[in-house]
């Protein structure tokens, strides 16, 4: 049975770990795919998506469903009590006022969209339920970036070779199994 | 026009030497950190020692009776309000038109927000009285079958700011977790466990960095609206009565320049603090001084304008109850406390239109400290000649505030102040990974040939693998 590796490349500059992805992505290590690799930095590099190719984010999906959700509970929160204490004094006012509920339907709109996005955030990003990676290090909250990919023992070798290349720093590697 | 071509920030600095600046400001401030946390305790022990009192005695020790039914407190609680609205509501504006030079003063306007509202979220609990019985203002589900008036302004209040207080903090919490993940990996001891809970296992991996884009992004839109909509409920205080000085239509947008107002002088104030207690002159720049400088004096003069409408609209609109107050704002016994406002409000942020005053760091200390003086002035302006001169000519007098009313206002200071300095003491008080960012754009700017090479590469990649481009996506 073959061995299966984990392997981490540190790479000085954004440019050259950019230039890896780049060659993974036009098969220059025959077995290996861009789809594997996963990237780690210490700031936002959209562009990398140029080279890694489009990967979901689905938070809008769960802020608007937050906000629909705030829109609705506010209002049918605000109107069912309103419903239910008639004895309020109205002066004169519906029972249940369409502008000045519109006001806290608002705030619940805004509250819930943004409590929603947040624990979306904390889960499809992996934060709070998700698997970390095993390979870390602490040089990435620093200044270095990191490749890192699971591959057969096969592709292990041209893949090192490729990023040595790339002028990479250092690679770290462990057997998954 | 001789610093026309001045740097927001030091370019050429290396990433491992922000982290090294900005952690090191949370181990060694100057002796004068410290000094300013003892200056904050015993304004807080004031304010206690008032409360206790006050809380014992009953609130006619706060004089807050017919017809001056709300005092300072009120004042206070509006204008730390206002304090709050800069912090985030700017931090998202100009993360949206990314406007990068937001990156190294973000962070502590954000906890300003945030300290602010929890500041002024004591007033109304000091000024009702029975504090025990806050919670009846808590929408909840009970035998009595009673319900808050969801007609009041009063009630929106309680709603708008903890929607504000929950979403400014959470975006502050947000924007410091790669900070977090930072701190994680180079400290010891119990900062190290409080930074492994807090950063949440962050790694900057793409797929967490692809989802905190788009957060932040989100996020920075709700609180736009948010911060708009807060303060206009608050003016909802006053102007949905029908109290003369208090029922007018520019309220909303008044109230909201002058919480930018008081907000953008009080950053002012905290970045040279900052840049002084922890050494942190290569990030607080003076070129991002002026930018924050001009930005105040825009909205300084956005209020100024916005003060003259309602005058005017009160002048001609010939509400003769509603002239009287003004007029006893003008030449009665608030006079001297409205030209003082009038002053430090629309006069005084002429010194910010000056290269050399802007530049001048005890220079801007001192008028951004006025400049907030002039605010406070403005909301105690909003509250008390109104309640001095209102319909019953029989009432009308003036009050002054009692020393109660004083030493808490006094020590709410100190409260801030306290919490703001402990916060800048155990998270950092600039953004690492902006900063870092700032710095990688801007070099990338000045190379534009690098930059060049790097998407004709891509570009050279899509056509050959034949996927493609997301970008903008």
């Amino acid at each position: 049975m073959k061995k299966k590796y984990r392997v981490l490349g540190l790479f000085s500059d954004f440019e050259e770990a950019f230039a890896a992805i780049a060659d993974i992505r036009q098969y220059k290590v025959p077995g290996v795919s861009v789809d594997d690799v996963r990237l780690m930095s210490p700031i936002e590099h959209p562009e990398i998506e140029e080279v890694l190719g489009e990967r979901p984010a689905h938070v809008p999906k769960f802020t608007l469903a937050g906000a629909i959700f705030g829109i609705t509970f506010g209002f049918l929160f605000l109107a069912s009590a309103q419903a239910n204490f008639l004895v309020q004094p109205q002066g004169g006012k519906p029972v249940v006022p369409l502008p000045s509920n519109i006001v806290l339907t608002y705030e619940m709109l805004i509250l819930f969209g943004v409590i929603f996005t947040v624990i979306s955030f904390l889960t499809l990003s992996g934060l709070l339920f998700g698997k970390k990676e095993k390979l870390y290090s602490e040089k990435i909250a620093v200044d270095q970036i990191g490749i890192i990919m699971e591959l057969d023992e096969d592709t292990f070798e041209p893949l090192k070779a490729l990023f040595r290349q790339h002028k990479v720093l250092e690679i770290r590697e462990e057997v998954i199994k | 026009m001789k610093y026309v071509n001045e740097k927001d920030i030091n370019e050429e600095i290396k990433w491992a030497q922000i982290n090294t600046d900005i952690l090191q400001s949370l181990q060694n401030p100057r002796k004068a950190y410290w000094i300013a946390i003892a200056v904050c305790l015993a304004m807080l022990s004031c304010a206690v020692v008032a409360e206790v009192y006050q809380y014992q005695t009953g609130l006619g020790v706060a004089d807050l009776n017919r017809p001056h039914m709300w005092g300072l407190y009120i004042a206070t609680f509006i204008f730390w309000i206002g304090m709050s609205h800069s912090g985030t509501l700017l931090s998202a504006i100009l993360h949206i038109i990314h406007a990068d030079w937001r990156k190294p003063i973000y962070r502590f306007a954000e906890a300003m927000t945030t300290f602010s509202l929890m500041t002024a979220g004591f007033f109304p609990m000091l000024h009702l009285g029975r504090m025990w019985n806050l919670y009846w203002v808590i929408p909840y589900v009970s035998d009595r079958g009673i319900w808050p008036n969801f007609r009041s302004p009063l009630v929106w209040d309680a709603f708008a700011i903890t929607t504000y207080l929950t979403s400014s903090a959470l975006f502050l919490f947000i924007g410091m977790i790669p900070d977090l993940a930072i701190c994680r990996d180079n400290v010891t001891g119990w900062r190290k466990k409080l930074y492994t809970v807090l950063s949440l296992g962050w790694q900057g991996t793409d797929r967490q960095w692809r989802h905190f884009r788009k957060t932040y992004m989100l996020m920075a839109c709700f609180l736009i609206p948010l911060a708009v909509s807060v303060h206009s409920i608050v003016s909802s205080d006053f102007a949905m009565s029908i109290m003369p000085g208090w029922h007018v239509t520019s309220f909303p947008p008044y109230f909201v320049a002058g919480a930018l107002y008081s907000g953008c002088a009080a950053i002012i104030t905290l970045f040279i603090l900052l840049r002084y207690f922890f050494r942190l002159e290569e990030y607080m720049t003076v070129a991002l001084m002026e930018k924050t400088c001009k930005l105040t004096f825009a909205i300084a003069m956005v209020w100024t304008y916005l003060n003259l409408v309602e005058f005017g609209a009160t002048w001609y609109g010939h509400d003769p109850v509603a002239k009287e107050v003004l007029i006893s704002k003008f030449v009665g016994p608030f006079a001297p406390y409205f030209w003082a406002m009038m002053f430090f409000g629309s006069v005084l942020p002429f010194a910010l239109a000056f290269e050399k005053l802007r530049r001048h760091m005890p220079t801007m200390m001192i008028v951004s400290i006025l400049l907030n003086v002039g605010m406070w002035l403005e909301r105690w302006m909003i509250v008390g000649p109104t309640l001095s001169h209102a319909y019953a000519p029989e009432a009308w007098n003036f009050l002054w505030p009692s020393i109660v009313q004083w030493a808490i206002v006094f020590g709410s200071f100190g409260w801030f102040g306290l919490l703001f300095l402990i916060f800048v003491k155990v998270f950092p008080c600039v953004s690492m990974y902006e900063v870092k960012e700032m710095v990688f754009h801007r070099r990338r700017e000045a190379h534009a040939e690098v930059a060049e090479k790097f998407h004709r590469r891509a570009a050279d990649v899509q056509q050959a693998t034949g996927r493609p481009s997301v970008e903008g996506a």
